[in-house]
């Protein structure tokens, strides 16, 4: 399979393309547990992590990714973002366009940069994460250890629980989720639903407790501080009291529901540490899952010349 | 030395300050219009040929930024009067947020003045409204006025935040009884936006400007304008909600008056899919709904003018991230191909309405005697020639503009500004070669004999 130029968010991939990197990821996974966990499928080929935001995990998931495939891996862990001073996203993409790279695997604060990047020069683009916009190979994993879990997505009742409005996980997994079957319910307080959420042909609701009975997954999503600077909520007590995900909570969910999140936890905020910990929370397999996705999307992106 | 006189021949006279529609020639002498009618005579006079052509009065445009004093990389007044000219607009008023600010006679002086050397389109001047526009203390509007004769100030750019400041400066100007243009932007719920608040920025992830942010204000200021008795100018109006409460108080008597921008006109927030900077303007492309209301609210004259708000940025501060970006764009010499490609010729809006809205809707807003306007024996001669049956592209790169932010550039365009005559004299003519015509003419006449 040829891929697309750019992987820029989830929209753009038909349900074939996701099928395709699903089952790619998983023949992947299996290098992860030879002896020798690389194989020679992308030698020659050199990408680079340009990260204009801080990330541990993404950074290095990718980063793995591209070593197990022999690719050359670059980190180019730029500044937070400024265009007043030093250089300018342009200029740094230029230069590496002319270092040669294949790939560049960028993270921005800014919503649309890996889209203007792939604009402005040539090699393959992947989003790793764009302001509120997309994460699209974060929903991938999600989609790929979600199907891990229960066999199959569509069908499955969702719950994307948390702040949806200034989330990029949220959004590329609404999108996934959807486009691969399941039935999302978005849930939250209704100052932190995004504007025209009604659009989107997700269920909303604003009572978790109600959600919960009813619900396979339940995807809790990442509660920032500043939020409540921002007025957005009272304060971080009332906030896990109404939206947290606590073992009273799970009680009332059906005994084979499905816990998700894109990490970091918080713990005592969105979700309980007793939770964090519950075998049905599948935070940790995310992030091995993530490896093997995101190999079968450098593959698709740079593989098969 | 006797006055120059020009005799514009053949076309097809539009003038919406008198209601003149049809053949007719024009006799100018000097700076004003000596003559109108049939068989003039032409004896000593330059004969302007103006055959298959719109013959308009000259437009005005309320809201340009020349940038100058300050950035004078991105427009210089001279540069400014001269895209003003290209685009058929032979009067513009431009805004005081300049570095320094227009809010004091000396610099105010300074950009007549620059602006006379030039010699290109008349510049009136919009003083600020508080001193430095910081929002805080009123600028010395009623010198201004008394010395240079500027009557509208505003702040633009930004809105007044403080209420009681807007209502004390629309008390003041009554002095002169002059005219307040209110940037309509309530700043604690506009902040941080980057895009119109809605489907779009969400699925963008781009942060939104509300409607609201827009609205209270409007609300606000028609509310103070009705307990001052000020006359009210709304800048750039860009909501369905805001035109409908502009209507409403028109009809409660309120001096009020509106402008909007070709680009609000024009595009929606559907447009910035490509998180295309040159869209990126404030207030922000609004929905389809709201687009749909604004050309509603010309049509029936709640919105008096077509603005431009030219808004000359540098490449690099456009060439960039989305949310770094600077907001605005030029619009003055996109704006009547623009008009007349994306309304007129598709039939959405009229073309008197739209010619309305350039040339006495301005004057309207003004406060200008309209009897001395138009197309008329006496009036200056402020005169275009309109070729609407054009086809080419549009393109930036040949702008007298010193920036090149137009969201409308590249584009195939049905009409152009083929001359512009400014108190009488010729200060623009369009280059478009006379060959490129008959070709055209020969191509479609091929088309119709091979169709034989």
């Amino acid at each position: 399979m040829r891929g697309p130029l750019s992987l820029i968010d989830i929209d753009q991939l038909s349900s074939e393309d996701i099928q395709w990197i699903l089952e790619t990821a998983e023949s992947f996974e299996e290098v992860s547990t030879r002896a020798i966990k690389k194989v020679p499928t992308l030698r020659g080929k050199t990408v680079v992590n340009l990260f204009y935001e801080a990330s541990t995990r993404t950074r290095l998931s990718f980063e793995v990714a591209a070593k197990r495939l022999s690719a050359d891996v670059l980190n180019f862990a730029a500044q937070q973002s400024s265009v007043s001073k030093g250089e300018s996203l342009k200029d740094t993409a230029l230069t590496l366009e002319a270092m040669g790279v294949d790939a560049i695997i960028v993270r921005h604060s800014s919503a649309g940069a890996p889209h203007l990047l792939s604009l402005w020069v040539e090699p393959r683009i992947i989003n790793a994460g764009d302001g509120m916009h997309a994460h699209p190979t974060q929903a991938l994993l999600d989609l790929y250890s979600l199907r891990k879990a229960r066999g199959d997505v569509a069908g499955c009742r969702v719950a994307l629980v948390g702040d949806i409005a200034h989330s990029r996980v949220a959004r590329s997994d609404l999108q996934a989720f959807s486009k691969m079957g399941a039935e999302v319910t978005l849930v939250g307080p209704p100052t932190l639903m995004p504007a025209g959420v009604e659009r989107f042909g997700a269920k909303v609701s604003h009572d978790l407790d109600e959600v919960i009975p009813d619900c396979d997954v339940l995807y809790m999503l990442r509660v920032q501080l500043e939020r409540q600077a921002e007025g957005l909520f009272p304060d971080l007590r009332e906030y896990s009291e109404l939206y947290g995900l606590n073992s009273d909570r799970m009680r009332r969910a059906p005994r084979d529901v499905v816990v998700m999140h894109p990490g970091p936890m918080n713990r005592g905020v969105e979700i309980s540490a007793e939770v964090a910990d519950d075998p049905r929370n599948i935070v940790t397999d995310q992030v091995v899952n993530g490896v093997a996705v995101r190999m079968a999307v450098l593959y698709m992106m740079l593989g098969g010349d | 030395m006797s006055a120059q006189r020009l005799l514009i021949r053949g076309g097809r006279l539009l003038c919406p300050f008198t209601g003149l529609d049809g053949p007719g020639e024009i006799l100018v002498v000097g700076e004003r219009v000596q003559a109108i009618g049939e068989n003039l005579p032409d004896e000593g006079a330059r004969v302007l040929g103006a055959e298959g052509l719109l013959v308009s009065p000259g437009f005005t445009d309320l809201h340009v930024h020349l940038r100058e004093p300050g950035r004078e990389d991105e427009e210089t007044i001279a540069s400014g009067a001269e895209a003003a000219l290209r685009g058929g607009f032979t009067t513009v008023c431009c805004m005081p947020n300049t570095d320094p600010a227009i809010d004091c006679v000396p610099v105010a002086e300074a950009v007549l003045r620059q602006a006379a050397v030039a010699g290109k389109a008349e510049v009136r001047v919009v003083g600020a409204l508080t001193k430095g526009r910081r929002g805080q203390e009123l600028a010395e509007m009623g010198l201004m006025w008394r010395k240079l004769g500027i009557s509208a100030f505003s702040d633009d750019g930004c809105g007044v935040a403080d209420a009681l400041l807007m209502r004390r400066a629309m008390e003041y100007v009554r002095i002169f009884d002059g005219l307040i243009i209110s940037h309509c932007e309530e700043p604690s719920l506009a902040r941080g936006g980057q895009m119109h608040e809605g489907y779009h920025s969400t699925r963008l992830g781009l942060r939104g400007i509300p409607a609201a942010a827009e609205e209270v204000m409007v609300a606000r200021d028609l509310i103070l304008a009705e307990l001052t008795g000020v006359r009210l100018h709304i800048a750039h109006i860009s909501t369905a909600h805001s035109v409908e409460m502009v209507r409403i108080a028109k009809q409660r008597g309120v001096r009020v008056t509106a402008e909007v921008t070709p680009h609000h006109l024009i595009f929606s927030d559907e447009d910035l899919a490509e998180y295309g900077t040159d869209l990126k303007v404030n207030p922000p492309l609004r929905s389809a709904a709201d687009r749909e209301a604004l050309r509603e609210g010309l049509a029936d004259r709640t919105i008096d003018a077509i603005a431009t708000d030219h808004a000359p940025h540098s490449r690099e501060e456009k060439e960039v991230e989305f949310d770094g970006a600077s907001f605005g764009a030029i619009g003055m010499e996109s704006a009547w191909p623009a008009l007349y490609t994306h309304l007129v010729d598709t039939g959405i809006l009229a073309l008197q309405d739209v010619l309305a809205a350039l040339t006495c809707g301005p004057a309207r807003v003004l406060g200008l005697e309209p009897d001395a306007l138009g197309l008329r024996e006496g009036a200056r001669a402020d005169i275009l020639l309109l070729d609407c049956d054009d086809d080419y592209e549009l393109a930036a790169a040949g702008f007298a503009s010193l920036s090149r932010n137009c969201p409308f550039d590249g584009q195939r365009m049905r009409s152009r500004v083929a001359a512009t005559v400014q108190s009488g004299a010729i200060k623009y003519q369009s280059d478009k070669p006379r060959a490129a015509v008959r070709q055209k003419t020969g191509s479609k006449r091929g088309a119709r004999s091979a169709a034989v």
